[in-house]
């Protein structure tokens, strides 16, 4: 083994020793994780000198950077997509297929309901619907990255999870408005 | 030294002595301070046999200062001079506290525009007869108590200590708190969230696994966590809470009842300190009996004499109960779990002991709440066994603890509204990045003002500091790329950096702390708590020194016998050189002398530390070994 394998320059998937793919195996990354933090965590040197506990603060932010990318999976997209150079232009590519803007419209307007209403089973459905979309979504997802190797395809799939966040975001707002 | 830590697995770290460190439980209420003696946490006791020290502390015209029972007995005679649950104006400035025309205390507003050296920048002060003090002084005089407390059980000068925060925590109650210390004379080793310091007492006591949740009710605070117990991992998975809510509310109410009970209004400040003082008492009655008799004379000679039963008192007190239930829905929501995945609920502080409290989280989370531990002594059993961790003295039976930030950071962006740079439950340490442009012609500065808090106009959130970046070159509009990286450490604690892409200068930030002590501040504070202790401190310091330097040469030592190999020829004369050097001023009676040999030693092995933890890594990363790594409960 090089020495010089706490790289900063090394990608995350490298960190954890994971191949680079949309699919992963999620409790090796998780394993990979505990045992990386076991060794850089900032606990491990609290009685060193300044310098030390700087370098494993350092190492523990980009560990916990690194895990908290690959664990989300539009997150993991995002940075697949940016590893093999594609510019994804979620924020100025609005373009999006008419009937899916319409669904988003719609679901919108649902949890604005449910909020007024004070109906938290009608927000919970609402919620198992979307999370079930997502599911679909991230489904698609692996095929476009993974097998296809559609790049440009993969993007519209993340631009439309963006969405998709968003929606799970103003779920989550409206249960905490709904709690005031 | 990392070289002590990162030997291979299963190979024993160099021999070396037991480095005396503590866990502080500063309250609201009661502060304690605990260690581990012989692989078991302890609460140390002061000489009359207490563990508990009331969070009180009184000032007198001679500049003297009486901290715990005794300061306590005083409150209601010297109220305006007794300061009693300072932790609720830690890190908070005036308009914060709610209940001002309620408290005793001449308070003195600092508003952070017209702040003045000397003082706290927004954070709320409290003249006394011995003059304006702040919070931090205050807490500090609690950690002093402790911190002599400990020294004298142990026989021996701390290397540091683990001073635990409510979870729920801000940026700014987190530095006052560490400010405190810092003035006590401790070396902070970590700050700690109360929830998780109680779940690994409990967790290690109880070989837990699963997820449980700690619900936190003390005197000022309530916190709730939610964690994951596995394989010797603590992980937070959600926390939350109230920085604003906990047992002093309940005997506010019961104070509340007795004012209108009796028809007073505008009483002394003593009249109000002695009505609390009763209400807490009988608070207290009532978690074993059903009614109590509370009988006080007021300073006009007016009786009170009534008789509150346990019913009344948990109807006037039920939405302070209620209030607790929110930040829980929010953090199950947050972990993404319901009541279900929830094996067991720790109780924590002392309000937990009231019937209403148990009962009403017994019925949420449909389980009798786990009550087994001391809720007043759990927080600080737990973080002395952090703090022996941190303090190097384990090997081998490590377990791993992962914590999380409670409140959103963000940042001011037009119109009023917060940005989240980094959101809540993000796993510590973490950081963030942000790249920002000037927007007029030739602009060479700009002001970032960060926010902490979960609401989107920045005036609901907390703010934390303004940022003045100066020294931008001169460009067109939007040519300039300025990254501002925002990173929070172990502690929670917020830390800011910036630099100019483009042309890769640093540019120099000015840090306004909103509600902070400074650093010159801090230091002021130190040298006049310790002038006249000048001669002590010389000679402490040179123990201290002596002490370390002697560590650090074992350690270095036995580093080179184990990983020698990772050096060429040139780096590892340089260290032994330096060695001797540092052996060399061992003999002379200077402390500044040995830190100077003992710096240059430690700068000699940072590369050869790191290559041993990397190789540390590599092995990991090579797939092997990795049942060896892995901590253990």
């Amino acid at each position: 083994m090089q020495l010089a394998s706490f790289d900063f320059q090394q990608n995350h998937f490298q960190l954890f020793g994971l191949a680079q793919s949309y699919r992963i195996d999620m409790p090796r990354l998780e394993q990979q994780y505990r045992a990386l933090q076991a060794l850089v965590h900032p606990d491990k040197s609290a009685h060193l000198p300044d310098a030390e506990q700087r370098v494993a603060m350092q190492r523990a932010t980009l560990v916990n950077e690194a895990y908290r990318t690959l664990r989300s999976p539009i997150r993991r997209a995002r940075y697949l997509l940016s590893l093999h150079g594609v510019d994804i232009q979620e924020e100025n590519n609005t373009v999006m297929p008419q009937d899916f803007l319409m669904a988003q419209m719609e679901w919108r307007e649902a949890v604005v309901e449910a909020q007024q209403a004070r109906d938290a089973t009608a927000l919970g459905q609402l919620e198992t619907r979307m999370e079930h979309e997502t599911r679909e979504l991230e489904a698609q997802l692996a095929v476009k990255i993974d097998a296809e190797k559609d790049y440009a395809a993969a993007a519209g799939l993340v631009r439309k999870l963006r969405f998709m966040e968003k929606l799970a975001e103003e779920i989550h707002a409206a249960y905490d408005a709904m709690d005031t | 030294m990392a070289l002590l830590q990162i030997s291979e697995p299963g190979m024993s770290t160099a021999p070396h002595q037991h480095r005396l460190a503590v866990g502080i439980d500063l309250g609201t209420t009661n502060s304690l301070v605990a260690t581990v003696r012989n692989g078991i946490s302890v609460v140390l006791n002061d000489e009359n046999g207490s563990a508990l020290l009331p969070s009180v502390v009184r000032y007198a015209a001679d500049g003297s200062v009486t901290v715990g029972e005794a300061a306590q007995a005083m409150q209601s005679e010297d109220a305006a001079n007794t300061i009693v649950s300072v932790k609720r104006f830690m890190g908070r400035g005036l308009a914060d506290i709610g209940e001002v025309s309620r408290l005793p205390y001449r308070f003195v507003d600092t508003p952070a525009a017209d702040h003045k050296p000397g003082q706290g920048a927004g954070m709320v002060q409290l003249r006394t007869v011995a003059g304006v003090k702040s919070p931090v002084e205050v807490s500090a005089e609690i950690l002093k108590v402790l911190r002599r407390r400990a020294e004298a059980a142990l026989g021996g000068e701390l290397v540091g200590a683990v001073i635990t925060v409510p979870a729920y925590f801000d940026d700014a109650q987190r530095q006052a708190t560490k400010d405190a210390a810092r003035l006590a004379g401790l070396n902070v080793l970590r700050l700690l969230n109360e929830p998780t310091a109680a779940a690994i007492a409990y967790g290690l006591d109880n070989a837990a696994e699963g997820v449980y949740a700690v619900y936190d009710l003390g005197g000022g605070t309530f916190d709730i966590s939610i964690l994951r117990l596995s394989r010797g991992v603590f992980e937070v998975l959600a926390a939350n809470g109230d920085s604003a809510l906990g047992g002093d509310d309940f005997d506010q109410r019961i104070h509340c009842w007795l004012l209108e009970k009796n028809h007073l209004s505008a009483l002394s400040p003593q009249d109000t300190r002695l009505l609390l003082t009763h209400a807490r008492a009988a608070k207290e009655q009532l978690t074993e009996h059903g009614e109590t008799h509370i009988t006080a004379v007021l300073s006009n000679g007016e009786v009170i004499d009534n008789v509150l039963t346990r019913s009344e008192f948990q109807a006037m007190s039920q939405n302070l109960v209620q209030r607790t239930l929110q930040p829980l829905r929010r953090a199950l929501r947050d972990a993404k779990l319901g009541v279900a995945d929830i094996k067991g609920v720790v109780m924590v502080g002392g309000a937990t002991r009231m019937p209403q409290v148990q009962h009403a989280i017994g019925e949420f989370f449909g389980q009798e709440p786990l009550t087994n531990l001391d809720p007043d002594k759990v927080v600080a059993l737990g973080a002395a066994i952090q703090a022996n961790l941190l303090a190097g003295n384990r090997g081998g039976d490590e377990w791993l603890l992962l914590d999380v930030i409670p409140l959103s950071l963000g940042i001011e962006t037009m119109g009023g509204l917060a940005e989240k740079i980094i959101p809540r439950n993000s796993t510590i340490p973490t950081a963030r990045a942000q790249e920002f442009t000037t927007f007029k012609d030739g602009q060479t500065a700009m002001s970032i003002h960060v926010v902490q808090g979960e609401r989107e106009l920045v005036s609901d959130c907390r703010s934390l500091a303004k940022f003045e970046l100066r020294g931008i070159p001169a460009m067109v509009a939007g040519a300039a790329r300025i990254r501002v990286t925002f990173q929070v450490d172990a502690d929670g604690l917020l830390n800011v950096s910036a630099r100019e892409m483009g042309c890769g200068i640093e540019a120099a930030i000015t840090v306004k702390p909103s509600y902070g002590l400074s650093d010159t501040e801090i230091t002021r504070m130190l040298q006049e708590s310790t002038q006249h202790a000048q001669d002590d401190m010389q000679a402490r310091a040179l123990r201290e020194q002596q002490a370390e330097a002697e560590q650090l040469l074992e350690a270095v030592q036995h580093a080179l016998e184990l990983d020698g190999g990772l050096l060429d020829q040139a780096g590892r004369e340089k260290i032994e050189a330096r060695m001797v050097a540092l052996r060399d001023t061992l003999q002379l009676a200077d402390h500044l002398a040995i830190k100077r040999a003992a710096t240059a030693l430690n700068e000699a092995t940072v590369s050869f530390a790191q290559a041993r933890m990397d190789k540390s890594v590599a092995s990991v990363l090579a797939g092997k070994n990795i049942s060896d790594l892995e901590v253990k409960p």
